[in-house]
């Protein structure tokens, strides 16, 4: 299936960037006409999986984050999400809720809204390399619903 | 992000304002800790009337502040809370350990045009 629209964004693993990257996410979906709460859902499983990157991936250095963003027929869309920062040892441990390696005020739930926010998440990590979190959302806005 | 705290007898209420992310976190629980510590509230009130964005991080916040104020017997009320924020704090069971409320029809409103 091909993308109807593309865009790619590169940003540093800085946590002043975690508004752009999800604002600007969610202004190209603009184009699929979501609802105010597709539009929500989306800002908020972007900002999960930057701050990921910020927080884990590069936790003692600032590195790339690489975001990709595909657009479909029908409102489907795929935010693909990549750094080149330590991976994950155990993406399945990762994912389960309230797991964390981190103390503070980390709430270990960050893959959970991701799940509960969109209609898909996988996740490919190695050690050493980097992680991807893949988003898929299915938008039923009013254009979406227009579709053949 | 704008944190501003009133009193009112030992009811601490902390009005937030802004967009409510792991960038912006760190300082309202700075604020809210360092004048919890030498105010020691009975009841404390988040009010999230301002909030125009949150994600994982406003549950952090919350657990965290709850696990502070616990050890003073402070209870702990969240109000005006967007439709997407108390979606959000449901997700984690927050309102196991407070007392969640929803922004009425007319603040509700206010959020979507913030948007």
């Amino acid at each position: 299936m091909r993308p109807i629209n593309e865009m790619r964004l590169q940003i540093e693993s800085r946590s002043v960037n975690e508004a752009y990257a999800r604002v600007a996410v969610a202004a190209f979906a603009a184009a699929l006409d979501p609802t105010l709460e597709e539009v929500n859902d989306i800002k908020t499983a972007v900002s999960e999986a930057v701050t990921n990157c910020i927080v884990h991936a590069y936790p003692n250095e600032v590195g790339k984050i690489y975001i990709q963003v595909r657009l479909f027929e029908r409102g489907r869309m795929e935010i693909r999400i990549r750094d080149r920062g330590c991976g994950i040892a155990d993406v399945k441990k990762a994912r389960e809720p309230l797991f964390t390696t981190r103390g503070g005020d980390r709430s270990g739930l960050g893959f959970s809204v991701m799940e509960s926010f969109c209609d898909k998440v996988r996740v490919r990590s190695a050690v050493g390399k980097g992680t991807t979190v893949t988003l898929v959302k299915l938008l039923h806005g009013r254009e979406a619903s227009l579709e053949p | 992000m704008h944190t501003r705290i009133e009193t009112d007898g030992q009811v601490m209420t902390v009005y937030l304002d802004g967009e409510l992310d792991h960038h912006n976190a760190p300082a309202a629980r700075e604020k809210i800790d360092e004048f919890a510590v030498g105010f020691h509230p009975a009841h404390t009130i988040l009010d999230f009337g301002g909030v125009t964005f949150m994600d994982s991080s406003g549950i952090g916040l919350v657990m965290g502040r709850y696990k502070l104020l616990v050890q003073f017997s402070c209870t702990l009320e969240i109000r005006n809370l967007s439709a997407h924020a108390y979606k959000v704090m449901r997700l984690a069971g927050l309102d196991r350990i407070a007392a969640l409320s929803r922004a009425d029809k007319k603040e509700a409103e206010k959020h979507e045009t913030h948007q």
